[in-house]
């Protein structure tokens, strides 16, 4: 494309029907305490 | 619905719901800005009138026609049938039943020790003591709260132990008693724990850390950065500075981790709006794992952020970036700051990215007499008092607000472009600021913005880096 570069990325509505599996960390841990985000966690269910 | 905005020269568009990340020109950025508003030939002619003055002559090799324009709405198209612009939201229903799921717990919190050995002014935990009393954990209620989440954490292998206070430190024997059991149950149950330790470093020693390296996963080591601003706000209970006695210890410590699994751990106020000058300042110590937050304070402390400052500290993760950039160009390599982390191609689903920080569900504080509350920022309040390590979860009703806390259980969160990225925010500050667990804690979310906004122009820099 001339315009527009698209980054890879995961997309989120391929994920409904796989995700859910739970192993992941959970969100508020540690070095984030009240900013919590949860963007920046792995996907455990490779 | 789509989120453009400039950042570091780039034009970046997020399609929210589908997580896609475009950089585009600028033709494209003004047509995005109206597609949704306005009509094709509308957009064409705003389009013409625009980029036919001189300013814009150069832009492009060829001058602006409706043809390139034409090109430009292809493109568009393109992505829009590929499902990567303008996708629709199509998870609203995926929570109807939020109540009914069932939910393992995965993580603990342990307060250790309620009590500390620094008088940090900030400190929601009060010097430790959480609006209650002075008391450490004992080995028998630290079991047991091992066993609680071993028998409420259905099939899932790996669980996280936080050792907290306080200060943990204050009550080591315990820790150690406590991993050893733990060790010995994972065994049993199948299990994998992971072991975290968050320690202000004054009573870190060789012992300390030769544990710490064996046993626990990550090490959370406090401090927020230059020596002035840590001891303004991080005094000893003597009213000296911290800053002189745990530098060079989690110098120490990080190093003999590899500079992995660890993180120095600040937090700015008011005082130190400046703050991308604290985490350079931690970086040029050595420290390669940073993480600063924003503190958390009632607005009629001096200390807490105000709306005032919110303009500067968005500018300060700007500044922050670039700096970033601009190590990772020099040398190769830069620290990683906890805030600007994002994983675009293998991050969580968007399950995970509805159902909050599990708080009260998923995540549990155990107090140093074995009660549980939803997060360690709610303990103390006896309102959200959920149950013992003796009888479990007894309080449901308050479980189950926090079972039904997602992010289109909060207004604000409905039509943010942030939200599959913060998952609705911290559930303590949201009842802090506005009394309900479902507000919104409006100074942390233009912040969280910001750094979502600075994450995803890092991981464009690098993309743009790689194809050059």
């Amino acid at each position: 494309m001339k315009h527009i570069k698209s980054l890879t990325t995961k997309n989120l509505q391929n994920t409904v029907k796989k995700g859910g599996c739970g192993e992941c960390q959970t969100s508020c841990q540690s070095a984030c305490k009240t900013s919590c985000t949860v963007g920046n966690q792995s996907c455990e269910h490779k | 619905m789509i989120h453009q905005y400039k950042s570091n020269g780039y034009n970046i568009v997020l399609d929210v719901n589908s997580g896609s990340v475009h950089v585009v020109d600028d033709l494209v950025y003004d047509i995005l800005a109206l597609y949704e508003t306005e009509t094709k030939e509308a957009i064409v002619k705003k389009m013409l009138e625009k980029y036919q003055q001189p300013i814009y002559a150069g832009l492009y090799e060829e001058p602006i026609s409706e043809s390139l324009i034409q090109e430009a709405f292809e493109e568009i198209e393109q992505l829009k049938e590929e499902g990567t612009l303008f996708t629709e939201d199509t998870y609203r229903d995926y929570v109807f039943d939020f109540k009914s799921r069932k939910t393992v717990v995965k993580a603990l919190c342990l307060h250790i020790a309620h009590d500390c050995n620094l008088g940090c002014k900030y400190c929601f935990a009060e010097e430790g003591e959480y609006k209650g009393r002075r008391a450490l954990m004992s080995y028998e209620v630290g079991k047991k709260a091992l066993d609680f989440l071993i028998a409420n954490s259905g099939t899932r292998r790996n669980l996280e132990v936080d050792f907290f206070g306080g200060e943990p430190t204050m009550n080591f024997e315990v820790v150690k008693q406590l991993v050893a059991y733990g060790r010995e149950q994972e065994k049993l149950h199948d299990k994998n724990f992971r072991f975290t330790l968050t320690t202000n470093g004054l009573l870190l020693n060789d012992e300390i850390m030769e544990f710490a390296n064996k046993e626990m996963s990550n090490v959370v080591l406090s401090l927020d950065g230059r020596k002035e601003v840590n001891d303004k706000m991080r005094p000893t209970r003597n009213g000296k500075g911290s800053y002189d006695i745990i530098v060079p210890k989690f110098q120490k410590l990080a190093d003999s981790r590899n500079q992995t699994n660890y993180y120095v751990r600040g937090t700015f106020t008011h005082y130190n709006t400046d703050f991308s000058e604290d985490v350079l300042h931690m970086a040029d110590l050595g420290f390669e794992q940073i993480s600063v937050e924003p503190v958390v304070a009632p607005p009629e402390e001096g200390y807490a952020l105000t709306e005032e400052d919110v303009a500067v500290v968005c500018s300060q993760y700007d500044k922050l970036a670039q700096e970033m950039i601009y190590r990772r160009k020099k040398d190769g390599k830069c620290f990683n700051f906890f805030h600007f982390m994002i994983d675009l191609t293998g991050g969580p689903c968007v399950a995970k990215r509805l159902s909050g920080c599990g708080s009260g569900t998923e995540y549990l504080a155990v107090t140093p007499w074995g009660d549980l509350y939803p997060c360690h920022q709610f303990v103390g309040n006896e309102d959200f008092l959920l149950g013992n390590v003796d009888d479990g979860i007894t309080n449901t009703e308050v479980q189950n607000q926090f079972k039904l806390c997602n992010v289109y259980a909060k207004e604000s969160c409905k039509d943010c472009f942030a939200r599959f990225y913060c998952s609705g925010g911290c559930a303590a500050n949201a009842f802090n600021f506005t009394g309900d667990i479902n507000g919104a804690y409006e100074i942390g979310c233009e912040l969280q913005k910001k750094r979502i906004e600075c994450a995803i122009m890092l991981k464009v820099e690098e993309a743009m880096e790689k194809n050059e």
